[in-house]
């Protein structure tokens, strides 16, 4: 009973963030997160690397006394790989307690985007980058992609599997 | 299901509470057991402990523990008052032992959130049978249980002769207080309203008397109001005022009295009823004093020292600051734009500062450090419960209880140390018959001993019963294929370890105590968790020895820097054995394209640290960088790293979770943060020789 009623409180809290969307840039495509999920943004700094790590996770950073490993959202969509320069920054998101780093090619605004203007995607076979795309929004005449962060980070599974056969 | 929710942190203070005073009680019995029968003062403090129990858990609406609690200090009641001679001790311990049991297991329930469901009718029963077995064999006439509780109802009047002291105060008020329906809880807001009442006068009587003690006197307020008589100076106006402001009130009846006849009547009644109480059987009085003092005795009698209880939460808190601290003074005092500068008084005034804080690390670590004795003395009940059941005779013996681990080590000691008694008992002791044949004292002795040993605790675990059978061991091992070596390049300890193996056992059935070969999984995984290690011997028909190591503590470790071109890495300094330069002539690479190094005399298997970790450098040649010997227990390698950066405290940082889940990474031990701000990941040697010596 206690659970239901934190659930609640929860819920509410979240609803004041529900509907808005983070949008950042990554080549020509623009990419939108839930703001819920994101803890703060900040600018790209000196990553130590770690071993045995798929090529996505770059390595962890130092963010005030707190690791956080650091994943190149890029190379994760499989492509080409940019070279880091002063636009480029680091998202810290917080999915079920895990805080990581997504860095992207530069931040655009939060967006409010309500249940209608997202449609679910098409079903499309070839490609990785859809099966992250928990929908796609209409911004003014802009579309924008909604990521689904839980996959982006538990999908990894099946990630490096891929790339093994790939 | 609302009041659940507020009463948190009340649920915590009577878990907390109640634990200490089962344990305290086990502890006693346990005592009392040994030295064949129960003292005056032992029966006291039962008796207390369990009136305590009682009425905290009667509070928390936990009746089927209150009820157990109640029977208990009956039969300890009657124990005191009486003093039977006769008392079979044993079975005696036996059912207040079972009592505790089922307490514990309620308050498992508690923590866990579950329904608190136990049925301890059966046991109340069975201590009703034992007590009036006890009254009947002490032919006692005076006692009738069932006065106590049902006493209250109606107060009767008595006129005596005792003076009543006239009071100065004018208005005497009569009200009747009629609670809402389903309000709960009457007595307590009862006593909330004379609590209240004191504000306004001294004078206060009331009916029903015991409403604190007693759950029945909320019967008799839901059924004739709660009635309270009072003299004040204050007017009508103000004291109906006063009753008003009362949560849930549903109906006052507030009368001024004329006289204070009824006043005297009650106050008379009080006095009468107080010299009644001394005499019979219900202690209501009585027990109001006792609680009083029973709180201040548990803490005293508990504790020499005084001791402040502290929340964990808090403690970790303060430890994690303690951690960013000493972070944050080596970025101070490493800061890359102090390179260079000579700065004398900097210096002395960071070495001051050095000093204060680790002074004060040292200390926040050991306001976490518990005594290991707590978790020995549980072994003892575990003990005396299997001697019962095996028919063996054991004496345990603990050297060393004073020594202290981490708080978080202690839970994770509790279960394997109670395995290793379990099989020491079980396995090891032999039946007494046994070992007069073999001419040791009928009475086997089991040692837990606790020792500190550099930045390690060690706690051995000793008996001196038949020790560990080799040949059984190697046939169990061969029959189940868990041979890696041949029988013969074994040696001893490598057999005797073989016993941790999961689903390893010499038994051929399974007893409530052991054969699953289990017990010694759990205490290889337990110790591991917390970074230590196990080590078995044995001397056969002699005994079993077998050594926990625990490191003290986990989060801070004396590291040194070591640099692999842009990388920094980190090598715990305890293992650390010597470092150099080698020469190009002493390297020697097998055919497997594994490179060694023979250093007085033994061969070391060297492991380059940018082939391993993938980092790039331009020093790989051997002359140009440095070799760094580590070894941890046996397993020894050198580290080939491009130079020392030094030596620093580091806090160990585990990875995030996310690289870890995703990926066990051997040979990382977790991650620190350096001066400068940037990451050095920790070497974990023993992980790292492993890999070096499979590969070999």
């Amino acid at each position: 009973m206690a659970d239901a009623m934190t659930q609640e409180l929860l819920e509410q809290e979240e609803d004041t963030q529900k509907g808005k969307f983070l949008t950042f840039l990554l080549g020509n495509e623009f990419y939108g997160i839930e703001i819920r999920y994101v803890t703060e943004i900040i600018g790209i700094q000196a990553i130590t690397e770690v071993p045995e790590l798929p090529e996505y996770v770059k390595g962890i950073i130092n963010l005030r006394g707190k690791i956080i490993p650091v994943m190149d959202v890029r190379l994760r969509f499989k492509k080409p790989f940019r070279e880091y320069n002063d636009r480029t920054c680091v998202i810290v998101v917080d999915i079920k307690d895990a805080s990581i780093g997504l860095i992207v090619d530069s931040v655009s605004e939060v967006l409010s985007m309500s249940d209608g203007d997202i449609v679910s995607p098409p079903e499309v076979s070839k490609g990785f980058s859809n099966r992250y795309i928990k929908g796609i929004g209409k911004a003014g005449n802009e579309v924008k992609l909604v990521l689904d962060c839980d996959k982006l980070l538990s999908d990894d599974e099946i990630g490096a599997f891929d790339a093994i056969h790939n | 299901m609302s009041e659940q929710f507020s009463n948190e942190p009340l649920l915590d203070m009577f878990i907390f509470e109640t634990t200490q005073l089962i344990g305290q009680l086990e502890e006693s019995i346990l005592f009392n057991e040994k030295s064949s029968c129960y003292t005056q003062s032992a029966i006291n403090e039962i008796f207390r402990i369990m009136h305590t129990i009682k009425g905290s858990s009667a509070m928390m609406m936990f009746e089927n523990i209150s009820s157990l609690a109640h029977s208990i200090e009956d039969l300890f009641y009657f124990m005191r008052e009486e003093n039977p001679q006769n008392i079979d001790c044993s079975a005696l311990s036996d059912l207040i032992l079972e009592g505790i049991d089922f307490i514990k297991v309620e308050i498992e329930k508690i923590k866990s959130g579950d329904a608190v469901d136990g049925e301890a009718s059966a046991l109340i029963d069975s201590i009703k049978v034992f007590l009036s077995m006890l009254k009947r064999s002490n032919a006692s006439t005076m006692l009738t249980e069932d006065k106590e509780h049902n006493s209250i109802k109606k107060q009767q009047y008595y006129i005596s002769s005792e003076k009543v002291k006239t009071s100065t105060m004018k208005n005497t008020f009569k009200a009747v207080i009629c609670f809402e329906e389903g309000c709960e809880m009457e007595n307590i807001r009862a006593y909330s309203i004379i609590h209240n009442l004191k504000g306004l006068t001294d004078e206060v009587f009331y009916i029903p008397e015991d409403i604190i003690d007693n759950d029945e006197s909320v019967d008799v307020i839901r059924r004739e109001g709660f009635k309270v008589i009072l003299k004040t100076d204050n007017s009508y106006e103000r004291v109906h005022e006063f009753f008003m402001q009362t949560i849930f009130l549903k109906d006052l009846e507030l009368t001024q009295l004329e006289n204070d006849d009824e006043l005297k009547q009650l106050s008379r009644v009080r006095q009468v009823a107080t010299d009644q109480i001394s005499k019979s059987q219900s202690l209501h009085k009585q027990d109001k004093e006792d609680k009083g003092t029973d709180s201040k005795d548990t803490q005293t009698v508990s504790t020499q020292q005084s001791i402040i209880s502290v929340s964990v939460t808090k403690l970790d808190k303060l430890m994690d600051l303690m951690g960013e601290m000493v972070i944050a003074e080596a970025m101070v005092i490493q800061n890359p734009d102090l390179k260079g500068l000579e700065m004398d008084n900097f210096q002395k005034a960071a070495r001051q500062l050095n000093k204060i804080t680790s002074e004060m690390q040292d200390t926040v670590m050991s306001i976490r450090m518990v005594p290991l004795s707590a978790t020995f003395h549980k072994m003892h009940r575990i003990a005396r419960d299997m001697c019962k059941k095996l028919g063996k005779e054991v004496q345990l013996e603990i050297i060393g209880e004073g020594t202290e681990v981490d708080k978080n080590i202690i839970e994770h000691i509790s279960d394997p140390l109670m395995h290793l008694v379990r099989n020491a008992l079980d396995h090891g002791i032999e039946l007494p018959e046994d070992r007069e044949a073999k001419g040791k004292p009928q009475a086997g002795t089991i040692t837990l001993e606790a020792k500190n040993a550099g930045s390690d605790v060690l706690i051995i675990v000793k008996d001196d019963g038949k020790g560990l059978n080799k040949e059984k061991i190697l046939k169990k091992a061969k029959e189940n294929g868990l041979l890696h070596k041949s029988e013969g390049d074994m040696t001893d300890k490598e057999v005797f370890n073989l016993i941790a193996l999961p689903g390893f056992t010499t038994k051929d059935s399974v007893s409530e105590f052991s054969g699953r070969g289990v017990g010694m999984d759990v205490v290889t995984k337990n110790i591991e968790t917390v970074g230590g290690s196990v080590s078995v011997d044995s001397v056969s028909d002699k005994g079993t020895i077998i050594t926990l190591k625990i490191p003290l503590t986990l989060a801070i470790i004396d590291g040194m820097n070591i640099k692999v071109g842009n990388s920094r890495y980190t090598i715990p300094t305890t293992s650390i054995r010597e470092s150099f330069r080698p020469k190009e002539s002493d390297i020697i690479t097998d055919p497997d394209g594994n490179e060694m190094i023979m250093v007085r005399g033994r061969c070391y298997p060297i492991l380059r640290v940018h082939e391993h970790f993938g980092v790039k450098t331009d020093i790989t040649e051997f002359m140009k960088g440095i070799l760094i010997m580590a070894e941890v227990e046996d397993k020894a390698l050198c580290v080939f790293a491009d130079e020392l950066l030094g030596q620093q405290q580091v806090v160990v940082k585990t990875l995030p979770n996310y690289i870890k889940d995703s990926k066990k990474i051997s040979g990382l031990a977790g991650c620190t943060l350096l001066g400068d701000g940037s990451i050095s990941l920790i070497l974990d040697i023993s992980g790292l020789a492993s890999l070096k010596k499979v590969s070999m």
